[in-house]
């Protein structure tokens, strides 16, 4: 396919002199990173799918014994792995849609000529600027019941964010959508000045409402770039650890990755684990296809 | 050019010829982060001064001390010449062929004299009664009590505790004792509570909690010879324990749902809770003014009795053993040669350190040195411990999925949780072939 554009070098030509060919430059640039991908990426991923199907660990010197398919059956049949998947849904949900919500919003309120814009969006932008476990760290101080200003702020007394297993999901969810949104708000920000002007203009000579207006308007134009803010944050909160990790041990947070940590650094069940990662890279890509169906269907339109 | 890569090969080969000539000098001992570390650092460094020999002392913090650890084993690395490892890495370490068996050693040196009878048992020998040993008792440690001294000796709260109760306020010696105080200091209106408790699930702290609960009511988390747990788990001694534990749990300080020895010791030093549940190696900092302002006003007990009067405590601390890749074996022998030595030990106790060395234990000097060290003797000699086999961090997960949501999340009751815990355990030792 590539010959096809890229022709041979005339002989006669400069580059030809300076001795190297286009098709050289091409496979200068892409035989390293083709290497790359498969000593780190490919090889790995195959020689972790072999371990799935042993009950490999990699703390004794016991040979792996191949075992089929018991590992994913053991692991699909575990009712506390089917409680870490409906916890990362939830945690999911949750967290995206916060952020989509909250992000959106802030992007519609700067979209406009406000006074020291720059600096505003700047000051925004800096809780994604943070490291995960910095954040972590500092939420678990804030949520404190003793002593955290959260509680004394809203007046809530003694409340226990993080201890309380009902609420400790939805307190590192807020703690997400407050480190994230800015992330969503700045991809918004980017699709909603590209909307032209003389639609707004057009839509209020005919005298259409602010409601029909976004709805009609905004909304299905900025949406392309917004499923890609959606679906960069569905990915990452799948991924969640360090958050989770460092400000709660409930059962309620315990979420896929975490289990997955356990299961293979502390339990060192690398086969076992190795299983789990699959079906979760399977669940994933799933996941990811979908929603890139659904983006080719919103900018066809 | 080819004078260029000469030099540079020449270059390379020297530094790994200089590096190679410094390592065998020097000895690395690999523990978690904390006091006892420096401790030990200290020690070593009077090794130095006396043999030439540096020996570092390389920490971690806890959360990833066993992970580091082994990913180190797994990967056959000499960075550790010397670890001091938990007490239940025991059968993952030695089936897994990582460490030195030292069962000549202990022999040759009558280590098995030497120390403590349990901290043999429980930091060295695996598998159990094999007489195969693969560590030396370092640092012997158990879990004790910290109280309020001022709390408990103020005239109107030893009255009003007599007119509830019937009885003296003191030092708990029973866990019934240790529940009435508790209930009787919690008063969250003002910003006191009874008793810190462990609850952090993510590794071994809330199980060590509990253990002290059902080790002192008379149980046992099952037979460690033949791996039978049914009826021993789950017997009516460790229901009764399981709910015990529970019931401190609703006099702790609020938020008291992710703890380990920080925040215990916080209970304590922040004024916020009347006894507290720690390891004797985080004491040091609650006699110490300039790390809690009620250093002069608190006192230490050892883990109290159960119902039937048996008294026992959950086993920390840990031995010291040699990484099998290590570059530096015969060293790493010689320095456990002179670590054993009765001065030596002496000098480790000294520095801070809970030596296991039996006849340092037993002195009077050291039994009154400081406040807790006579809690600490007696709690040595009765001490238990968890699973050492290879698998047992997956006997943790499985007890920590069943505990937590109990004690914490007030699920299901104490018989269902550990019937439910039973048939884990059972079935993870089904799996390895062990029952």
């Amino acid at each position: 396919m590539t010959d096809s554009v890229m022709t041979r070098l005339d002989p006669n030509s400069r580059a030809a002199a300076r001795g190297w060919s286009d098709l050289t430059i091409r496979n200068l640039f892409i035989i390293p990173t083709i290497a790359f991908l498969i000593i780190f990426n490919i090889f790995p991923l195959l020689y972790s799918l072999g371990y799935s199907f042993t009950d490999f660990r990699a703390s004794t010197n016991a040979p792996a014994k191949f075992i089929g398919l018991q590992n994913y059956r053991e692991l699909l049949n575990d009712e506390f792995i089917w409680r870490n998947f409906t916890i990362t849904a939830k945690y999911v949900i949750v967290s995206v849609a916060g952020q989509v919500i909250v992000g959106f919003g802030l992007a519609m309120l700067l979209n406009r000529d406000i006074p020291m814009k720059g600096l505003i969006t700047t000051l925004l932008l800096l809780p994604m600027m943070l490291s995960m476990a910095v954040v972590g760290l500092f939420w678990k101080l804030l949520y404190d019941p003793s002593f955290g200003i959260i509680n004394y702020a809203l007046g809530l007394g003694k409340f226990e964010w993080l201890a309380d297993p009902d609420m400790a999901l939805y307190a590192i969810a807020i703690t997400d959508i407050w480190m994230w949104s800015p992330f969503v708000m700045l991809l918004s920000l980017a699709g909603l000045s590209a909307v032209p002007k003389h639609l707004y203009e057009a839509a209020e000579i005919d005298r259409a409402g602010p409601f029909y207006t976004f709805f009609r308007i905004t909304l299905p134009l900025v949406l392309p770039i917004l499923m890609i803010a959606i679906i960069f944050r569905t990915m990452e909160a799948f991924k969640t650890f360090d958050l989770a990790y460092i400000m709660a041990s409930q059962p309620t947070t315990e979420l896929i990755s975490i289990r997955l940590y356990k299961m293979a650094f502390l339990e060192w069940q690398t086969g076992k684990s190795s299983a789990f990662a699959y079906i979760v890279l399977v669940m994933v890509v799933a996941i990811t296809n979908i929603y890139v169906k659904y983006l080719n269907k919103v900018k066809e339109r | 050019m080819n004078a260029k890569i000469k030099g540079v090969a020449a270059g390379v080969a020297l530094t790994a010829m200089s590096a190679s000539a410094a390592m065998a000098e020097d000895l690395v001992i690999f523990w978690a982060e904390w006091d006892p570390a420096n401790f030990l650092q200290e020690l070593v460094n009077e090794y130095e001064a006396e043999t030439g020999i540096s020996v570092t002392v390389e920490t971690t913090p806890w959360s990833d001390f066993q992970t580091k650890a082994f990913t180190e084993f797994n990967a056959r690395g000499s960075a550790y010449d010397m670890i001091v490892g938990d007490s239940q890495w025991l059968g993952a370490a030695s089936e897994g062929g990582h460490y030195v068996d030292l069962t000549d050693f202990f022999a040759e040196h009558n280590v098995g004299e030497i120390m403590a009878p349990a901290t043999v048992k429980y930091y060295a020998e695996y598998p159990g009664n094999s007489g195969k040993f693969w560590a030396i008792p370092a640092e012997g440690d158990a879990v004790g009590w910290s109280y309020r001294k001022d709390w408990f000796e103020d005239p109107d709260e030893m009255a009003a505790f007599k007119d509830k109760y019937g009885y003296d306020l003191a030092a708990p010696t029973t866990w019934a004792e240790l529940r009435d105080i508790a209930e009787f200091f919690h008063r969250p209106d003002e910003d006191r509570y009874g008793v810190a408790i462990y609850t952090d699930n993510s590794y071994d702290a809330l199980v060590m909690g509990v253990e002290n609960a059902i080790f002192s009511y008379g149980g046992e988390l099952g037979d460690f010879e033949t791996y039978q747990v049914d009826g021993i788990l789950n017997s009516a001694e460790n229901v009764a324990a399981l709910e015990a534990y529970k019931e401190l749990y609703s006099f702790t300080p609020p938020g008291w749902a992710k703890t380990f020895f920080v925040e215990n010791n916080q209970a304590i030093t922040e004024g916020l809770a009347a006894m507290s549940m720690n390891y004797f190696a985080f004491f040091p900092a609650l006699l110490n003014p300039a790390t809690n302002p009620h250093a002069e006003n608190t006192g230490f007990f050892a883990n109290p009795a159960g119902p039937t009067g048996a008294q026992h405590a959950a086993l920390g601390g840990q031995g010291i053993s040699i990484v099998s890749y290590s570059d530096n074996i015969d060293e790493s022998y010689k320095f456990l040669e002179w670590f054993i030595q009765e001065d030596v030990q002496k000098r480790w106790a000294e520095l801070g350190g809970y030596t296991a060395h039996a006849a340092t234990l037993e002195s009077e000097e050291f039994r009154n040195a400081t406040p807790y060290n006579e809690a600490f003797y007696q709690t040595m000699f009765k001490v238990k411990d968890f699973w050492a086999v290879p698998e047992f961090a997956e006997l943790l997960t499985a007890a920590n999925q069943r505990l937590y949501p109990f004690i914490v999340g007030d699920e299901g009751t104490a018989q269902e949780t550990l019937d439910a815990l039973a048939a884990d355990w059972n079935e993870t030792f089904q799996r390895y072939g062990r029952q």
